[in-house]
């Protein structure tokens, strides 16, 4: 579990990014923040591996202050994906996929070996292995930015917009190989982005950020779309328009699914039928 | 070319001399240029100082730095030290601000990465940071490389043998082949540096030679029929 407990942050040139911020991010559940930019999601990020130190409040990881941690052993234990994926690139993906178990000390064939595994785990042609960053194309690298994150087989994964870089149908592809990742490693997963649909898609809890990391509304998407706490959360989630709002029409024997610019969204099948 | 074949045993001599010369200046001006590099990037203040004193160093003329350095140093007027460390001086001037430039090319998502991963300050520098620099810091070390095997040269003004000598050599007993086969040796060692630093490069940083476009992991089928 990890908790913020009214974190503010200041940086040096006086912006304040995030303004009294507490939060509980449950264990073994995706928690998407989604906000516009300079709602301080990726500060908010950061703040769970010491990328950044909060101005005042704390973060606790499993009710431990953070802040007593040595910022390299914690993040040593944290697995990141970021977007454009960050690899190293003078490393070979075999390489990169290893290095945090070869920070930590783990033997260079075991890590090696380990790194085999897990370019197979996030659905990577073993071939791959021996390129470098520059050989792959973009989804391969994010492939290869998760695999690295999950190498140390970590409790906590941050992803701050890790598919933001690759084109729409690479895009939900990698979407759906996280579900099913997360479906068999069961992580505690904290998921940056500022697509609604990419949250709903991946959040059990969905946070949308207001500037200043300023919460607007907690909860699953059900929860969001049904029960938007104010109209920027329902403007944001797109619940008052579009095809996140439906009406039924009966047609002949049918109920059809409607949305508010009049597109058919679909049939309404009853409960049976599923 | 009779003169040159007739003195091959001297033009031998005098090249390992400058061998032996050049060698010292340009792996220490690189030791120290990259510490001093690093340091100039860490603050505002100290890359200005670092920068612009550098910079300053490269204006010294060579001949009257070579004189003055045994008052300072205290060696001797012949020493071929002092030529070592002329060069050296001339090779951090150039290296720092090349090491600078080097590590402000690395990429700064790669970096935020290296530290997200768990990398300390120290760990990211040496193996992420320097290598990463290694292209610009090898197009550095390729120009200081050549430079200071045409400078040591000016050590022969003031008595420190090299292929320079066969210059001076030349001049005052009016031997033109002397000062040609001089030249042309000169010239010829720098390439043989410049060549070394190549392959060095190569071997040192194999990720800089395959950024051949992804290959389709699935070869296009050939129809048989």
């Amino acid at each position: 579990m990890i908790e913020f407990r009214s974190v503010s942050k200041r940086f040096p040139d006086g912006t304040l990014a995030v303004e009294d911020f507490s939060l509980v991010l449950p264990s073994h559940k995706t928690t998407v923040l989604v906000g516009s930019s300079g709602s301080g999601k990726t500060t908010l990020l950061r703040m769970i591996n010491r990328m950044v130190d909060p101005t005042s409040g704390s973060v606790e990881i499993d009710g431990e202050d953070i802040a007593t941690l040595p910022p390299v052993k914690l993040r040593r234990g944290i697995g990141y994906v970021m977007q454009n994926s960050g690899l190293l690139p003078h490393r070979t993906v075999l390489d990169n996929v290893a290095t945090v178990p070869l920070l930590r000390g783990t033997p260079k064939r075991q890590a090696r070996a380990d790194a085999l595994a897990m370019l197979d785990t996030v659905g990577l042609d073993r071939a791959l292995a021996d390129r470098y960053p520059s050989q792959l194309s973009g989804g391969q690298q994010q492939r290869v930015g998760v695999a690295r994150g999950l190498a140390v087989n970590p409790n906590i994964l941050l992803m701050d917009e890790p598919f933001g870089a690759v084109d729409p149908i690479v895009r939900a592809e990698l979407q759906q190989e996280l579900v099913r990742l997360q479906k068999e490693l069961d992580k505690t997963v904290v998921f940056v982005t500022h697509d609604i649909e990419e949250a709903f898609l991946l959040g059990d809890q969905i946070v949308i950020l207001r500037d200043g990391g300023r919460i607007a509304q907690v909860g699953s998407p059900a929860e969001l779309l049904a029960n938007p706490a104010d109209d920027f959360v329902a403007s944001f989630v797109g619940a008052d328009r579009g095809r996140r709002a439906l009406h039924v029409e009966r047609h002949g024997n049918e109920d059809v699914v409607v949305d508010s610019d009049g597109r058919l969204a679909g049939v309404l099948k009853p409960e049976s039928a599923r | 070319m009779t003169w040159v074949l007739a003195n091959l045993g001297l033009i031998w001599a005098r090249t390992l001399d400058h061998v032996v010369l050049s060698l010292p200046p340009i792996v220490i001006c690189f030791v120290i240029a990259v510490p001093l590099g690093w340091f100039a990037r860490r603050y505002r203040v100290s890359r200005g100082i670092i920068l612009t004193g550098a910079g300053l160093l490269y204006a010294v003329p060579s001949l009257p730095l070579i004189f003055v350095l045994p008052a300072v140093i205290g060696t001797s007027l012949l020493s071929p030290v002092n030529v070592i460390i002329a060069l050296t001086l001339y090779g951090i001037a150039l290296m720092v601000r090349v090491v600078t430039d080097g590590l402000d090319s690395v990429d700064a998502d790669v970096r935020q990465s290296a530290s997200a991963m768990g990398y300390s300050t120290w760990s990211r520098f040496w193996q992420v940071e320097l290598p990463l620099s290694g292209p610009v810091l090898l197009a550095g070390m390729r120009v200081v490389a050549v430079s200071t095997v045409s400078l040591v040269t000016v050590g022969a003004v003031i008595g420190v043998q090299s292929l320079g000598s066969l210059f001076t050599d030349g001049f005052q007993r009016g031997i033109q082949a002397e000062i040609v086969a001089g030249l042309v040796a000169t010239v010829a060692l720098a390439l043989v540096f410049d060549g070394a630093l190549v392959l060095a490069g190569r071997l040192l940083m194999p990720w800089t030679r395959r950024v051949a476009p992804p290959k389709p992991s699935v070869p296009l089928e050939v129809s048989a029929a």
